[in-house]
């Protein structure tokens, strides 16, 4: 049960994008369709899911036994490099059209801050190894609904009068912002 | 004469172009999306823009030179790792003169100057051009992109500051006359929604003068 509230918490609750604001480069820049953001989003759910265990792992038995907290945010951001760097040739090889169309988004997932958020959330609300696990993914599937909704409003919007010089880029900063608006609601809500 | 005409100027028009661009046509937060984040986190008052301002356009800068002149010896599997630790190493650099030479405001700042790490324009312009360029130009780019990152951070700082606190760089402005007419500060200019808002407006007026960056699609 707890485990479930963990999820909801971090995939409503405390959305990473839309309470957070957290990778919101990638965010706004890969939901111009529904088929990209669904690639992206897939991708952060994994990266995500697997860096929070390991980078909880090497923090409990590696840096705290050795007292080398001092490095944590270089060994974190390693950690997710090279995760990010393994779906990078995956991607490659298996869906090049996805590769072409995230383009530069796909190596800047290593800094989407809601990656590394992640872990330093988990850090400090003293999860375990098994909550944490579950807090990634809840995370990182809070990452891809909001993208997903995100890109279904803009492929509808494109059919609407939006001033031209508002068109794409512009409307999408809008939209988040609408969205944060209504996410704000849940705010303290408890589980 | 004719020395004078062979002589190469210090920037040639392309040159020039890779500083100017970026403030503009290829501005990093309107038009390439890069940077969003920090844009949103640290603007809520004037002063921390101006200092995150300064501080990304060293990093950018240091890291495009330090990536593009090592970049024919790093093997493209572990590019990411190698940028990240040029990042992490420039910026624990910042982080470390700010404290020796400006305690007062490291002390504010501290853990934003940490997060230039995170920051994708860093990475993004390493990834987009540092990688496949020269030295020079890539300094040049560095530069650029971190003045056209700047100049929207110090316009979002402005009006989140104005208009949620009444004040500029710390200093009352709006009077207290205004203030017993009946006008309060806008609440929702603190929260980072503000900023959300604010860059969309912006772009909004970017492409109504360029009409060239509407998207047709």
């Amino acid at each position: 049960m707890d485990l479930i509230n963990i999820f909801i918490k971090a995939a409503f609750v405390e959305n990473m994008v839309l309470i957070y604001f957290l990778g919101m480069c990638s965010f706004l820049a890969v939901s111009k369709t529904v088929k990209t953001a669904l690639g992206l989003g897939a991708a952060v759910v994994f990266v995500l899911g697997i860096t929070a265990p390991i980078n909880w792992l090497i923090r409990e038995y590696i840096l705290v036994p050795n007292e080398l907290l001092f490095l944590d945010l270089i060994v974190y951001i390693a950690v997710i490099a090279s995760m990010v760097q393994i779906v990078e040739m995956v991607v490659e090889k298996f869906s090049p059209s996805l590769y072409m169309a995230l383009g530069i988004f796909l190596p800047l997932i290593t800094v989407n801050c809601s990656i590394l958020g992640g872990t330093l959330f988990m850090i400090t609300k003293e999860y375990n190894l098994v909550e944490s696990t579950v807090f990634g993914i809840g995370s990182g599937f809070g990452f891809f609904l909001a993208i997903i909704a995100l890109a279904a409003i803009r492929e509808k919007i494109k059919y609407s009068a939006v001033p031209p010089a508002l068109r794409g880029l512009g409307m999408a900063f809008i939209i988040t912002g609408l969205m944060g608006l209504a996410f704000m609601s849940l705010m303290g809500l408890k589980l | 004469m004719a020395e004078v005409a062979s002589r190469k100027p210090l920037l040639s028009k392309q040159d020039r172009k890779l500083v100017s661009d970026p403030l503009n046509d290829n501005n990093p937060i309107t038009v390439q999306v890069l940077g969003v984040c920090s844009a949103l986190a640290v603007t809520s008052n004037l002063a921390n823009s101006i200092v995150m301002a300064v501080a990304v356009i060293l990093v950018t800068a240091a890291a495009n030179i330090t990536i593009s002149s090592i970049r024919n010896f790093i093997p493209t599997r572990v590019r990411m790792i190698v940028q990240l630790v040029v990042i992490a190493a420039l910026v624990i650099a910042v982080r470390e003169a700010l404290q020796a030479f400006a305690f007062p405001v490291y002390k504010e700042l501290a853990v934003y100057v940490g997060l230039i790490i995170t920051n994708c324009i860093v990475m993004g312009r390493l990834e987009a051009f540092a990688m496949a360029n020269r030295p020079f130009p890539a300094l040049l780019d560095g530069i650029g992109n971190g003045l056209g990152y700047g100049v929207i951070l110090i316009a979002v700082g402005f009006f989140r500051e104005l208009f949620g606190a009444g004040k500029l760089l710390g200093y009352e402005v709006i009077p207290s006359a205004v203030y017993d007419f009946g006008y309060t500060d806008n609440g929702i200019m603190i929260l980072p929604i503000a900023s959300i808002f604010l860059i969309g407006i912006f772009i909004w007026v970017q492409r109504s003068f360029n009409k060239d960056l509407i998207d047709i699609s």
